[in-house]
């Protein structure tokens, strides 16, 4: 019995080291030379300032001004709003939306009001944000709930979904024109070039990755801040 | 549904059903000893690893002796990973996610440990938010190579028993188990975590990175080394996820293709060991048997998912969603999955990862539609045999083997035999229990959650009104009893206020319930298992005669997969009813 616990505490260690340090160092360091870039999170950069992961969703919002011009507060912070200029993406489950730093499902049921709740809220937001302030729909085609694409109105899996769906994108790009004096054209453009296609053509859902998309959009300098 | 789903589906079907056999090959020649292409990079290490450990190889040992070394060798590993997960407050990198990160109580860290050494995975942790990067890779990375090791030369063990002809011996724990790693798991891992990387999947020791987005709100993103760790875990059926949404995190799981890899890792060794089986029993049609019962039984499996997901949900119907797939959406019950996965990727991984006892998710079961949630439920049911956990998939489907060879033999009147080997009262036994006790620890613990205060504590108030709030807690037992890992996630068993573990408590209950479950439901029937392997090592063999029961044929497919849904759903038929087929079939919401 001695022996067999000596073996077996030896034998864990040996592996320890071997395969809680050896191996993740050194899949670590060969990524780092290999793969730099990518194995550092695909961090993008605006004007030598990292601002954000072309893999990880991130909110687009803008503080509400109230009617005496000032920033509205609520509990000491500032309360915000969707920037009707950028492109949004899905709804988060995280806390706050679009947490990177603490992933999380939403684990709506599917059959609870709650998940109800959630959905109506969401999709009176979508609406909302794609009516102009004169009360005319941006795009024409989206009325109701039954035009909204599922991915506006259902939460992300990871909280931080880098992508909106190509319909989702297609709605939205009639508000961004609008706002920022664009040509539908161009915004659809746009649109197209940030569009992942499925890998080797087959696999998975071609989705719009919405910081590069919202990046080329304040480059072609029309309405960024 | 679309095409494109459907093509994604068959086109991984076909490539699992390429790959499997040549993997299965090259195991069997690693565990009967002969040369492969790697002996000569491995052959070296391989030895001075004997010396370090203090092992010799070459002896061989009976089942006792075999299950002795587990147990043992499992009990050690148990302490250190407690120890490590417990210290790290003291540990290097400790104040990478931007504060310092003190250890998770000791209850999480029961359960946390208990289900990695036993393969299970469960995440009552928190990922990015519970542990250091010294935790994930010293802690955890380190049992996801043993404990799928261990599970893997149970089976091989059995393997042995069932093809002995000459001795009791089913060989040499510590050599089985380094051969595993070195040989099968440390090679396709290493060449996997490049693969992802290459896609995306992040591997660094930098700290979480702060960042102002464009229009100026601050985001953190949490880093660390990821792409070793997913390698391993979706190769070893692990699961545990480096983040805590698992593989639905784009820095675990960045695009199309990355999810169809991880879904192949999963596969691979369970599906390759029914090949391995087949090889070292010395027949193909034996293995092609089993295999044929496994994909018949996933491929309906999918099938189920998939229509459920693409159908939609009660909730979004009535909150006036069209769920039908239209030009560039993807339509269906998007809630709680991915753009880049959809539909289909979602619910195959769902499955892949529900047959085996992986535990990997890339979408929120809890999200999933009644139906679709009742197919994971399903999988769970059958104890883990279609395909299964690496090597628990194997060794628990061959003990349903023998159960068809013994119903088959009572109902043709013969003395029950397989491969030449007599069924005997005591291998029968034996087999009988080894397959009962995972589906009564899941109910037993169930129903101890259900009828206690203290268990229904953990329910999710968030969305799990009626039928969920069941759903969830068997869901929780049956997965963990299963060494599966997937939950329906609201169910609670932690509450951590802030990232690092300060102010946050678990909840005992739960954690304690769970963990015993995980370790009662692995090593019991390892075991039988085990037993069973000794009982059919060194036993004659008869030759075949006109009148012996044929083991590889159709007729004992339909046999097999009969018994397989039998016992399932005669141990679980009245628990899926109160939760998911309640849902599924009325549509109803419930607050």
């Amino acid at each position: 019995m001695r022996r067999d616990l000596l073996i077996a505490f030896r034998s864990i260690v040996v592996i320890t080291i071997l395969f809680g340090l050896g191996y993740p160092l050194l899949v670590t360091g060969v990524g780092q030379v290999i793969f730099p870039g990518k194995a550092d999170g695909s961090l993008i950069k605006r004007d030598g300032k990292v601002v954000g992961s072309a893999l990880i969703g991130q909110q687009f919002y803008e503080n509400v001004i109230g009617k005496n011009g000032k920033v509205q507060m609520s509990k000491g912070e500032p309360v915000t709003q969707p920037d009707p200029r950028y492109f949004q993406t899905r709804p988060s489950g995280t806390v706050p939306a679009d947490n990177a730093a603490g992933s999380s499902f939403a684990n709506y049921g599917p059959n609870s009001t709650v998940t109800l709740a959630a959905l109506q809220s969401n999709i009176a937001g979508y609406l909302a944000l794609n009516t102009a302030p004169d009360k005319r729909l941006y795009d024409p085609h989206v009325t109701s709930a039954a035009g909204v694409p599922v991915d506006a109105a259902d939460t992300s899996a990871s909280g931080i979904d880098p992508d909106i769906s190509v319909a989702n994108a297609t709605i939205q790009a009639y508000r961004v024109a609008a706002v920022r004096h664009l040509s539908l054209v161009t915004v659809d453009r746009l649109v197209a070039q940030y569009t992942t296609a499925r890998s080797l053509g087959l696999l998975g859902e071609p989705g719009v990755d919405v910081l590069e998309l919202n990046l080329a959009l304040d480059r072609t300098g029309k309405g960024s801040h | 549904m679309t095409v494109n789903g459907w093509l994604q589906i068959l086109v991984f079907c076909a490539v699992l059903i390429a790959i499997a056999p040549l993997l299965g090959g090259y195991m069997a020649k690693v565990y009967t000893g002969r040369r492969v292409f790697l002996t000569r990079v491995v052959a070296l290490p391989e030895r001075l690893l004997y010396r370090a450990m203090g092992v010799d190889p070459k002896r061989e040992q009976d089942w006792k002796s075999y299950a002795k070394s587990l147990i043992i060798f499992s009990l050690a590993g148990w302490l250190i990973l407690y120890l490590v997960l417990r210290t790290q407050s003291i540990q290097p990198w400790n104040n990478y996610g931007g504060v310092a990160f003190h250890a998770a109580p000791w209850n999480v860290t029961f359960n946390t440990t208990s289900s990695f050494l036993t393969n299970t995975n469960w995440q009552y942790y928190g990922g990015e938010t519970t542990l250091t990067y010294f935790s994930q890779m010293v802690g955890l990375t380190v049992q996801n190579f043993a404990s799928a090791a261990v599970g893997i030369v149970v089976a091989i063990a059995l393997i042995r028993g069932i093809a002995n002809r000459t001795s009791s011996n089913i060989g040499n724990f510590y050599s089985d188990m380094v051969r595993t790693i070195l040989y099968v798991l440390l090679p396709l891992a290493f060449i996997s975590a490049l693969v992802l990387m290459s896609q995306g999947v992040i591997d660094n020791l930098s700290h979480y990175v702060s960042v102002h987005g464009i229009s100026g709100i601050a985001q953190t993103i949490a880093m660390g080394p990821v792409a070793g760790q997913e390698a391993i875990k979706e190769l070893g059926t692990n699961g545990g996820g480096f983040f805590n949404v698992n593989s639905a995190h784009p820095f675990e799981n960045p695009n199309g293709f990355t999810n169809f890899y991880e879904m192949l890792l999963v596969l691979a060794i369970p599906a390759g060991l029914v090949f391995t089986y087949g090889k070292m029993v010395g027949s193909r049609r034996q293995a092609l048997a089993v295999f044929a019962t496994m994909f018949v039984l996933f491929f309906a499996a999918v099938t189920v998912a998939y229509a459920a997901e693409a159908h939609g949900s009660p909730a979004q119907h009535a909150a006036g969603l069209h769920t039908q797939v239209v030009a560039d959406s993807t339509g269906g019950n998007l809630e709680g999955k991915e753009q880049r996965f959809g539909i289909a990727g979602s619910a195959l991984f769902d499955v892949v990862t529900t047959v085996t006892s992986c535990g990997a998710v890339n979408s929120s079961i809890e999200s999933f539609t009644g139906l679709g949630g009742a197919v994971p439920f399903a999988n769970l049911s059958a104890s883990e045999v279609i395909f299964g956990g690496v090597g628990t998939g194997l060794y628990s489907i061959l003990l349903y083997v023998l159960l068809a060879v013994f119903l088959g033999g009572l109902m043709v009147g013969r003395t029950p035999e397989y491969l030449g080997k007599k069924i005997e009262a005591r291998e029968i036994k034996l087999v009988a229990l080894g397959l009962l006790i995972t589906p009564l620890t899941a109910l037993f613990s169930t129903a101890l959650a259900t009828a206690s205060a203290a268990g229904r504590a953990s329910i999710s108030t968030v969305a799990a009104g009626g039928p969920q709030g069941f759903s969830e807690t068997f869901y929780a037992y049956l997965s963990q009893a299963n060494n599966n890992g997937s939950a329906f996630a609201g169910y609670t068993g932690f509450i951590q206020p802030a990232a690092g573990n300060a102010g946050s408590h678990g909840v005992t209950f739960a954690d304690l319930l769970g963990g015993f479950t995980a370790l009662f439901a692995r090593y019991a029937p390892i075991l039988f298992a085990l037993a069973v392997a000794g009982a059919l090592a060194g036993k004659r063999v008869s030759p075949v005669g006109l009148g012996t029961m044929r083991t590889d044929n159709a007729t004992f497919v339909v046999l097999l997969i009969g018994v397989i849904i039998l016992v399932g759903a005669l141990t679980f038929f009245p628990a899926l009813l109160l939760g998911p087929v309640v849902q599924a079939l009325t549509g109803h919401l419930y607050h």
